[in-house]
């Protein structure tokens, strides 16, 4: 507790840049993943495909995938770009898959009634199945955020500053007190997070009081 | 490109294949530390994960904990446990058990509480008993939920053993970490593909005995 009253200043700070480095990687991840999610669930051959390569990008391990980034990017070892690239890379490898459960989870029924209603097909995809399929959507967008908050942190190891820095520099100096707060603070955001996209879902979704995994 | 040749260059340079620190001697911790650490992982999870799935109750409180677990950032813990217990192996191996146990805990609550009750009720009324009825029903049908947690703990646990090096744990990161200090992206690049390989590799061989673990006519599972 003694360290954490002299250095709360940091942990404040080194939060802030750990939200901020988590917040991209969900956020470009779902853009590019939906898209992606409804090709893979309209097109079935290329859903074969596509389906199983995102989750292959999933097998790839963090701190090789960002070590091995700058020489496929051309960017610098240091550059916080191959750790925000390589974590949306996860959301995305988790997305597409969730999104084709997410829309086939919507009742064929339901669809077919706003073919007959005359609705275009990117109406229909706005206005009827994104709407029914968000809770689908919701749960896996849960996971993508607790997951891409508890990996920021390896990004300390190439020298992209975040809460992981509390766990190398109180290694090195031997400050356990120093690395718990660490964890204890990155759990905390998790859960901020969280919780943030149950809020969302409760305003977004009036419909469904309860969100179902 | 030039860096793709030289890290295939670096990767079959006979001088890494010699001695103590050779390449197979790291892919063997690498190795020990992923089936380690899940073996472990599923003397505590599955049985847990049975209890839960089969008795129906604590499924909230299970559901939390590795919701918790999962949001445990895995170089943070790591280096807690190595200030405590030392450097070495054992911290790595202790860190990626608490990895391995949330999908193992989970695979296992899934596939038997996914098991139709209707089953469960017809082998209690041809006279099984509790354990026949779960080691002779609930678990064969639950098997390819098991597996599928079994291969997601595998691949959480492959991926995070290259963290063991930072504490002096070895395994395939000690390229990495080293090449990282001296910023020598060859090697760097070079032990990437070969953990990247391997993760790969482990995959493919257990997403086929996950296959393999549905008993004969049943119908697949959705995995999830």
């Amino acid at each position: 507790m003694d360290w954490l009253a002299k250095n709360w200043e940091l942990v404040i700070s080194l939060s802030w840049v750990h939200i901020g480095l988590s917040i991209l990687p969900v956020v470009v991840g779902l853009a590019v993943a939906l898209p992606l999610g409804w090709v893979a669930f309209r097109y079935k051959r290329v859903g074969r495909f596509l389906v199983p390569a995102s989750g292959l990008l999933y097998t790839i391990p963090s701190l090789p995938l960002f070590v091995a980034l700058p020489v496929v990017l051309g960017t610098s070892i240091l550059d916080p770009a191959n750790l925000v690239v390589g974590l949306t890379i996860y959301a995305v490898a988790l997305l597409v898959r969730q999104i084709v459960d997410a829309l086939a989870s919507v009742s064929q029924d339901v669809r077919q009634a706003s073919v007959a209603m005359g609705y275009s097909s990117w109406q229909r995809f706005w206005r009827v199945d994104l709407p029914l399929a968000s809770p689908v959507l919701l749960s896996g967008l849960r996971v993508v955020a607790v997951s891409t908050v508890s990996l920021v942190s390896i990004g300390s190891v190439i020298g992209v500053t975040s809460l992981g820095y509390l766990f190398l520099n109180g290694f090195k100096r031997g400050i356990p007190a120093e690395v718990f707060t660490g964890v204890v603070a990155t759990v905390i955001i998790a859960f901020l997070f969280d919780g943030a996209l149950v809020l969302i879902g409760r305003f977004a979704m009036p419909w469904k009081r309860k969100v179902t995994s | 490109m030039n860096f793709l040749t030289d890290a295939i260059a670096w990767i079959f340079n006979p001088a890494l294949h010699e001695g103590a620190n050779s390449l197979t001697a790291r892919i063997g911790e690498h190795l020990g530390y992923t089936f380690g650490a899940v073996l472990i992982g599923a003397l505590v999870a599955i049985p847990l994960g049975i209890l839960v799935g089969h008795t129906r109750r604590g499924a909230g409180i299970a559901v939390a904990f590795t919701g918790g677990l999962r949001a445990l950032p895995s170089l943070g813990v790591l280096i807690l446990i190595a200030l405590s217990v030392g450097i070495g192996f054992q911290a790595p191996l202790a860190t990626f058990v608490i990895m391995a146990i949330p999908p193992l805990l989970s695979g296992t609550y899934a596939g038997i509480h996914a098991v139709n009750p209707v089953t469960v009720d017809a082998a209690r009324a041809m006279g099984m008993t509790p354990l026949q009825v779960i080691f002779q029903v609930e678990f064969p049908l639950a098997l390819p939920l098991v597996m599928a947690g079994v291969r997601s703990a595998i691949l959480q646990v492959v991926a995070t053993a290259t963290l063991a090096a930072y504490v002096s744990g070895g395994a395939l990161g000690v390229y990495i970490f080293s090449a990282l200090a001296r910023r020598d992206y060859t090697q760097m690049l070079a032990a990437s593909l070969i953990v990247i390989a391997l993760a790969f590799a482990l995959e493919g061989i257990f997403a086929l005995l996950q296959r393999l673990a549905r008993p004969h006519g049943t119908v697949a599972l959705p995995v999830k």
